[in-house]
């Protein structure tokens, strides 16, 4: 185990990056075209940053796997975006964000990034107001703002319950403005598979056309990804179909570390499974706990409707356990309570998957105008999938997975362990530590693309000035095609008896049984042994069918479950390494008295790291000590 | 939730590419679960067809919540399906009866030339945005966001057209193909907003001539409202004809002619 140099600069916290910025070494105008930046994914982070390298003045290529920028996965974000405007005169400021975000995290984030993430969030506000964002406003004209996710100022700013979108369009359109005028090029529908590494530094990437299948080679003077996060390797998550982890993973492979795979964040309230066949899970906006009270029935052997189950048969678990934050407490919190009272046989529905979360007495109290007014999008949402009618029978809501902290390791440069390739957004480990704040999401894809590495990059390009690209003849590019192309033709070859669905489905019940709310020493063995005899079919029975030169989504899934399946295992690695509970990290061997959470600050206030040698050979770990120097650590308690 | 299950005749386009001639093949679709979305029906007849050592149906999507403007395809001859304001991800099967044929073919658009199967290229649209759909702000520009002022109402307006997800449901269901509602959408959008005005004209001009290039003429069917998952409104189609014809005498004294 070595240990890790973030750089982060010297001098008290506020002064860190204006004094970085001063440091960094610039790329004179006129010298920026002479260097060429690969960006891939065009998410908030991705398009974010190539629009924002073309304005400066970079030559810029930037990569989705969509048939357009604008369907990252960040459209689907709902709730906001924070910033520290403290346009509420509500007491916010910079030093409170970084110091919410910091403890939102369970104290396992870097402090001086953070404080970052606080510092610029201020100006993307502006600039996505100046891009023409419609932002909710106040009668005056003057910005919306709402408190989140139990925030004590309100700080997040919104566009109905579309900001991802809005925000998503904002930076689509800044990257659609430079392609047309040149100066972006898009490869749309072109998949990276490979990163190319030549005396130890990012060159390029090997991408697959998925509409021709052609293996194409792109070089450029520094990689960037932005290729979100790992939460598809529960099969069933938040996430998009197509969200994988195959960029940052093949990186990884190359020799980018990977930093804390287990931090996984689960969200409380989201629509239950209906069976086999469900392909996704839909997210409910956490505002419904404000009105909605969440409960089991007493027996497991009810049978009744909700409605004829009278009062005192009911269990209000959360209302019971904290009697202070009642329904509202975090969404770790929540989560693990519905997973408690569902495993011990209380769950509802069909299933008995799920818990209540009934409407009725905020009905009774408020009026049903009021609730529809609040919440008719959401209740409007859960018919239309369950068909079920909330407002007169309670909703059935449980956990999913929603959003990972773990990803590349990166520094404050936001440059991975190989030197020209840089991380951001969801793909980076960097700034929510074990757990992330809401509306804290799109605030740090923007602030990566948009305000951090536009300064980051200069300082790796400039001392280059003169060097000619790597030719994509030279071996390191014709190999890693070669490699490619056996791979996806490999997959064709196997020739088996299922298909690639049926593997991610299994790989995901594993994951979310051993690695999903709650963690422990056996289970976690146990998935290691499980994962590996499942990828050890997967790669003997997996059925491909169809050609390599056409649109092909059943190559490109068993593509991206092939890295999910060395994900997994790395993530039990992790989750048995990491012998304490922190945020979303739960190990059933430490937790309080109460069954919540307990940190060992002594032994593992520390960033894992971990280096890839072969498909066979556990990763090595490194570590990167977390010194908090600004915020104190607590014991988080909600009682 | 029901335990309900459903057996379907299914008729769906196949093509192996833009320049291949396609056909409907026909396919049973037995014990769909009614809580099943569109999305997944189709997920369980892959399933049975890769099972059968039958190449798998390609379709587009992604999210599966109704915002990325993935997905997308006719049912029954309607762009979504018979489902008002529903994108197809969100489109359930309990809405089907027992024995239905649905027939299940990809948009129909010369701007949107079929990749294979149900999937379709639509990049087109992003074409017109290159040219205008955006407000020229570099970063690191921006003024206050206070500084300017927006109305509740405007920013409401501008949020209404900002809605569209691009999914190109307007192309397929009008009768001409035209590309009206999405490039009168996204000059909404930013017209109606103080940011827009500098570039306003300029913005029209080049939106709705690039428009033209690709799709074809808007005849008032309005059925690109009716099929529009987001329910973007005909108004803004008003809105970009005013705008356009007084960009033609704007955009001329701005050249001095």
């Amino acid at each position: 185990m070595t240990t890790l140099n973030s750089k982060v600069p010297e001098g008290p916290i506020a002064e860190k990056w204006t004094k970085h910025k001063f440091d960094s070494k610039l790329v004179n105008p006129a010298n920026k075209r002479k260097f060429k930046i690969l960006v891939v994914g065009t998410g908030l982070a991705g398009s974010s940053a190539a629009a924002t390298f073309a304005e400066l003045g970079y030559e810029v290529e930037a990569f989705t796997f969509h048939d357009t920028p604008r369907r990252a996965h960040s459209i689907a974000a709902q709730g906001g975006i924070n910033a520290a405007k403290n346009y509420p005169n509500d007491g916010d400021s910079v030093f409170r964000l970084f110091y919410d975000t910091v403890k939102g995290g369970d104290y396992r984030s870097r402090e001086a990034n953070v404080y970052r993430l606080a510092e610029v969030s201020v100006d993307i506000i502006d600039q996505c107001a100046a891009q023409g964002v419609p932002f909710a406003r106040e009668y005056g004209g003057l910005l919306a703002n709402r408190s989140f996710g139990g925030a004590q100022v309100s700080r997040t700013f919104y566009a109905r319950g579309q900001t991802g979108q809005q925000l998503l369009i904002g930076a689509y359109q800044a990257l659609m403005r430079q392609v047309g005028l040149g100066a972006v090029k898009l490869h749309t529908r072109s998949e990276m598979l490979d990163l190319v590494v030549k005396d130890g530094e990012a060159v390029g990437i090997v991408t697959r056309n998925l509409t021709t299948g052609a293996v194409e080679s792109h070089a450029g003077h520094a990689v960037v990804l932005c290729t979100g996060g790992y939460g598809n390797v529960f099969y069933l998550s938040t996430n998009a179909m197509q969200c994988n982890v195959t960029a940052a993973w093949r990186a990884h492979r190359k020799g980018a570390y990977f930093a804390n795979p287990s931090y996984t964040q689960i969200h409380p309230t989201c629509i239950p499974a209906s069976d086999e066949f469900q392909s996704k899970l839909t997210l409910m906006s956490e505002s419904l706990r404000n009105d909605g009270r969440i409960w089991v029935p007493r027996s497991r052997d009810e049978t009744r409707r909700a409605r004829d189950i009278p009062e005192a048969e009911r269990y209000y678990y959360l209302e019971e356990k904290y009697p202070a934050f009642g329904n509202l407490v975090p969404r770790d919190v929540a989560s693990r309570n519905a997973k408690t009272v569902v495993d011990q046989g209380f769950g509802v529905g069909p299933l008995k998957n799920g818990v209540y979360l009934d409407f009725a007495s905020a009905i009774e109290r408020v009026g049903k105008d009021t609730i529809e007014a609040r919440y008719s999008n959401l209740f409007e949402m859960y018919e239309r999938i369950t068909g079920e009618n909330p407002y007169e029978v309670p909703m059935r809501i449980y956990p999913a997975t929603h959003y990972t902290m773990g990803g590349l390791w990166v520094d404050y440069n936001l440059m991975t362990t190989i030197p020209g390739l840089y991380a951001a957004g969801e793909a980076n480990f960097s700034d929510h530590g074990a757990n992330r704040l809401g509306a804290s999401a799109l605030m740090q894809g923007l602030a990566d693309g948009y305000f951090v590495l536009p300064y980051t990059i200069g300082d790796y390009l400039a001392p280059k000035l003169g060097q000619d690209l790597v030719p994509t003849d030279d071996p390191v590019f014709t190999e890693s095609v070669q490699n490619i192309k056996a791979m996806t033709q490999g997959f064709l070859d196997i020739n088996g008896t299922k298909s690639p669905e049926h593997f991610h489905r299994e790989l995901g019940k594993i994951v979310w049984n051993y690695i999903g709310m709650a963690r422990d020493q056996n289970g976690l063995e146990k998935a290691i042994n499980e994962i590996r005899a499942l990828r050890e079919e997967f790669w003997k029975d997996v059925r491909v069918l169809g050609n390599a030169d056409t649109l092909n989504a059943s190559i490109e899934k068993a593509g991206r479950i092939a890295d999910f399946f060395e994900l997994a295992e790395l993530m039990a690695r992790d989750a048995l390494d990491r012998n304490e509970s922190c945020g979303g990290h739960f190990r059933e061997e430490s937790q309080t008295e109460e069954g919540e959470a307990l940190r060992d600050d002594e032994n593992y206030a520390h960033v894992s790291a971990w280096e890839w040698h072969d498909a066979d050979t556990p990763q090595t770990k490194h570590a990167e000590e977390l010194e908090f120097e600004n915020v104190k650590l607590t014991q988080r308690s909600y009682k | 939730m029901s335990e309900e299950t459903l057996n379907l005749k299914l008729r769906i386009w196949r093509q192996d590419g833009p320049s291949s001639k396609g056909g409907f093949a026909e396919y049973p679709a037995n014990n769909i679960p009614t809580d099943a979305s569109f999305l997944e029906m189709l997920d369980v007849v892959n399933e049975q067809l890769i099972e059968q050592g039958e190449v798998p149906v390609e379709f587009p999507h992604d999210c599966r919540e109704g915002i990325c403007g993935t997905c997308g395809v006719m049912i029954n001859g309607r762009a979504h399906g018979q489902e008002k304001a529903t994108a197809t991800c969100q489109l359930h099967m309990r809405k089907f009866t027992d024995g239905d044929t649905i027939e299940i073919e990809p948009w129909r658009a010369a701007a949107f030339p079929v990749v294979k199967d149900l999937v379709v290229d639509r990049s087109a649209l992003d074409r017109v945005i290159e040219v205008g759909g955006f407000i020229s702000a570099p970063t690191g520009s921006a003024p206050d966001a206070n500084e300017m002022l927006i109305p509740k109402d405007v920013a409401e307006s501008s949020m209404d057209a900002a809605a569209c997800i691009g999914c190109g449901a307007c192309v397929a269901a009008c009768p001409n193909s035209a590309g009206q509602l999405f490039t009168s959408a996204k000059i909404w959008h930013l017209n109606a907003m103080p940011q827009g005005q500098a570039e306003r004209y300029k913005r029209t001009e080049e939106m709705v001539e690039t428009m033209e290039q690709y799709f074809g003429s808007c005849t008032n069917h309005g059925e690109c409202s009716e099929a529009c998952p987001k329910e973007i409104s005909l108004d803004f189609i008003a809105y970009m004809n005013r705008d356009y014809v007084k960009s033609k005498v704007k955009n001329r004294r701005l050249a001095g002619q």
